[in-house]
């Protein structure tokens, strides 16, 4: 028994024709299983590692480099709100809006709601600085956000 | 008259972003006239002699990078494309990416063929969700049409692209952190030499280019070397060393400019036209204070002072090109992203932002930038809450200046590119430090935990 289904399994098995070597597989596998079990618990490094080939040492020293993966007992939100705190953001009040985040959803940076909906974080600059303060949903760009845009953004999350 | 964008040329036409409108304008015309009618040298050559110099911080003469390639190597060869885009205030990437992914793909079809290569790793910051997304679907319709995978136009050119995400970490920006990186590793960055072009991914020949640098590529492939070299700046003949700064640029805006915008123009244009012209002026009616001419670890740019043998000039009107921010002591043009910061800005907040971004993007690897970037993040927070001592701002400097591979103490150059924006702060205002010192006022964020990471 494993935490990853056999579907998963195979997703990233397709990963490793591309490159000339299975490790390099290490990170798309990582966000693979991050996306979808919002953390990679132990038992996922150990099946990654055993499909790449490697120790589980080396999947868990490549994961705890990059600060984006939570691992064992830690878990994101459905989804992962990022407010941007670049220069560029915190020009055009990006500190005000972190705040305003906090406030609104009863959480630090870092946390994530009661209710399992949002994981707030700060991010370092997204390159959305031409429409600073920006956010970052999951993946994509929120630009020239507000109090009330985040306010908005927020419910939809919320309701999602 | 008004500069006509090329780079730029079919961002906002409706579907720039596929393959049909990229090929009615003509794309893939150059790359397959290339491949079938061109030899790999003479790629090299047109791209070398048209003095095209990297875009994505260093500059370095992009053809010249390819020339280090092993000669009559076996194989395989690697393209990394570096879509890492992480310099603090920096998009013209991802506008690139998002709205004409196809102009990059030719230029690294162009550049795959002119260095031998197989196969490129394009790997895109994990940040960038629609430029994956746009890119993915641009190589996933360009093998659809069979101008990617093998016997590219009949002509016997095989290439595959793959398109890898980062997990959101700076140094991923750096060539061999990025390899590292790609390689399914911790991004810490390698001792050079051996330099990638001879031991690059999966310890093959590599070359790292940027994704405007491939862009250029293409349109000096299809325009030729005389319109490359009739935009920018020669050489300055004062500096035997100077490869010149030719070409167009894109320059990105951000901070108080009333239009934070990415425009297209010639090298070379002056921070105050680029500011005040494209940028629409400086916000709120209020006036320029600093400016971060190039990312921010290029330094800082003090509007208000006069400019060294110029009269009436200040260093608001430095040209910006590869040369210009030197000239005022900034460490270089970097990616040419300009961020103003207006007079009603504490310079200490800037730099503790500032500082706030090196310490949590340093890699750890070498002790003097972990711990160097960290210090500075110290005194940098205990200036704004009002607690600073006379001393630290001699401390700054001196950690600023004994951080990197110029002081020769660490690895990359991220711990330069740290130290500079703090060393230009605290010498261009440090009246403005003092004084904070001094009235030991804290800055209205201090107050904030948010801000305690």
């Amino acid at each position: 028994m494993g935490v990853l289904t056999e579907d998963q399994k195979n997703r990233i098995r397709a990963y490793i024709p591309k490159y000339p070597r299975k490790q390099a597989v290490t990170l798309p596998a990582l966000h693979l299983v991050h996306d979808e079990l919002r953390t990679v618990p132990n038992e996922a490094i150990v099946e990654i590692a055993e499909l790449l080939d490697l120790h589980p040492s080396e999947v868990q020293d490549t994961m705890t480099f990059y600060a984006f993966f939570k691992g064992e007992g830690q878990k994101n939100g459905a989804t992962r709100l990022w407010v941007c705190r670049g220069l560029a953001c915190m020009l055009r009040g990006a500190y005000e809006l972190i705040e305003h985040c906090e406030h609104k959803l009863g959480v630090h940076c870092g946390e994530t709601t009661a209710d399992g909906r949002i994981t707030l974080e700060f991010a370092e600059c997204i390159g959305a600085c031409d429409g600073a303060p920006a956010c970052l949903k999951e993946d994509v760009h929120v630009m020239d956000v507000t109090p009330e845009k985040a306010d908005q953004l927020i419910e939809e999350l919320r309701a999602k | 008259m008004p500069y006509e964008p090329v780079l730029l040329a079919r961002i906002g036409k409706p579907d720039s972003a596929k393959l049909e409108g990229y090929r009615a304008d003509g794309g893939y015309a150059t790359a397959e006239r290339a491949v079938k009618e061109m030899k790999p040298e003479q790629v090299v050559t047109q791209v070398k002699d048209s003095g095209l110099r990297g875009r994505g911080g260093a500059g370095f003469p992009c053809g010249l990078k390819w020339t280090f390639l092993p000669k009559d190597h076996p194989g395989p060869i690697y393209l990394c494309v570096n879509a890492d885009e992480s310099e603090p205030c920096t998009y013209n990437n991802r506008i690139l990416m998002e709205k004409d992914p196809h102009q990059v793909l030719e230029g690294i079809m162009l550049a795959c063929f002119a260095i031998k290569s197989k196969k490129a790793f394009f790997y895109i910051r994990y940040e960038y969700g629609d430029a994956f997304r746009a890119v993915q679907g641009a190589v996933d319709d360009l093998y659809a049409a069979g101008l990617l995978g093998t016997n590219i136009f009949g002509s016997g050119f095989d290439l595959d692209v793959v398109v890898h995400r980062g997990a959101g970490a700076y140094i991923c920006g750096e060539e061999t952190g990025l390899i590292e990186s790609l390689e399914g590793k911790r991004a810490w960055p390698r001792i050079k030499p051996p330099f990638p072009a001879i031991e690059g991914a999966f310890r093959k020949p590599t070359i790292v280019n940027n994704v405007e640098t491939l862009s250029c590529v293409t349109q000096i492939m299809r325009r030729g070397i005389d319109w490359f070299k009739s935009l920018g700046v020669p050489p300055d003949p004062a500096n035997p060393r100077d490869a010149g700064s030719y070409g167009p640029k894109l320059y990105t805006l951000a901070g108080h400019v009333n239009k934070p915008v990415c425009v297209e123009l010639p090298m070379g244009v002056t921070l105050r036209e680029l500011v005040e012209v494209h940028g629409g002026g400086v916000w709120k009616g209020r006036k320029a204070k600093a400016v971060n001419p190039g990312g921010l670890s290029m330094g800082y740019v003090d509007v208000n002072a006069p400019l060294k043998g110029a009269d009436g000039k200040t260093e608001y009107d430095i040209p910006l090109d590869f040369n210009g921010p030197g000239k005022v002591g900034c460490l270089g043009l970097g990616t040419a992203a300009v961020t103003v910061i207006d007079d009603q800005t504490s310079m200490v907040d800037v730099l503790h932002n500032t500082c706030q971004f090196f310490a949590h993007e340093s890699c750890g690897q070498c002790t003097p930038c972990r711990e160097g970037t960290g210090w500075m993040l110290k005194i940098t927070d205990r200036l704004r809450r009002g607690l600073g001592r006379k001393e630290d701002l001699d401390i700054l400097i001196e950690v600023g200046d004994r951080i990197g591979i110029m002081p020769g103490t660490t690895i990359c150059g991220l711990a330069d590119g740290a130290g500079w924006p703090v060393k230009t702060a605290v010498r261009k205002f440090r009246a403005e430090f003092e004084a904070a010192i001094k009235s030991g006022e804290k800055s209205k964020y201090a107050k904030s935990l948010a801000m305690a990471h």
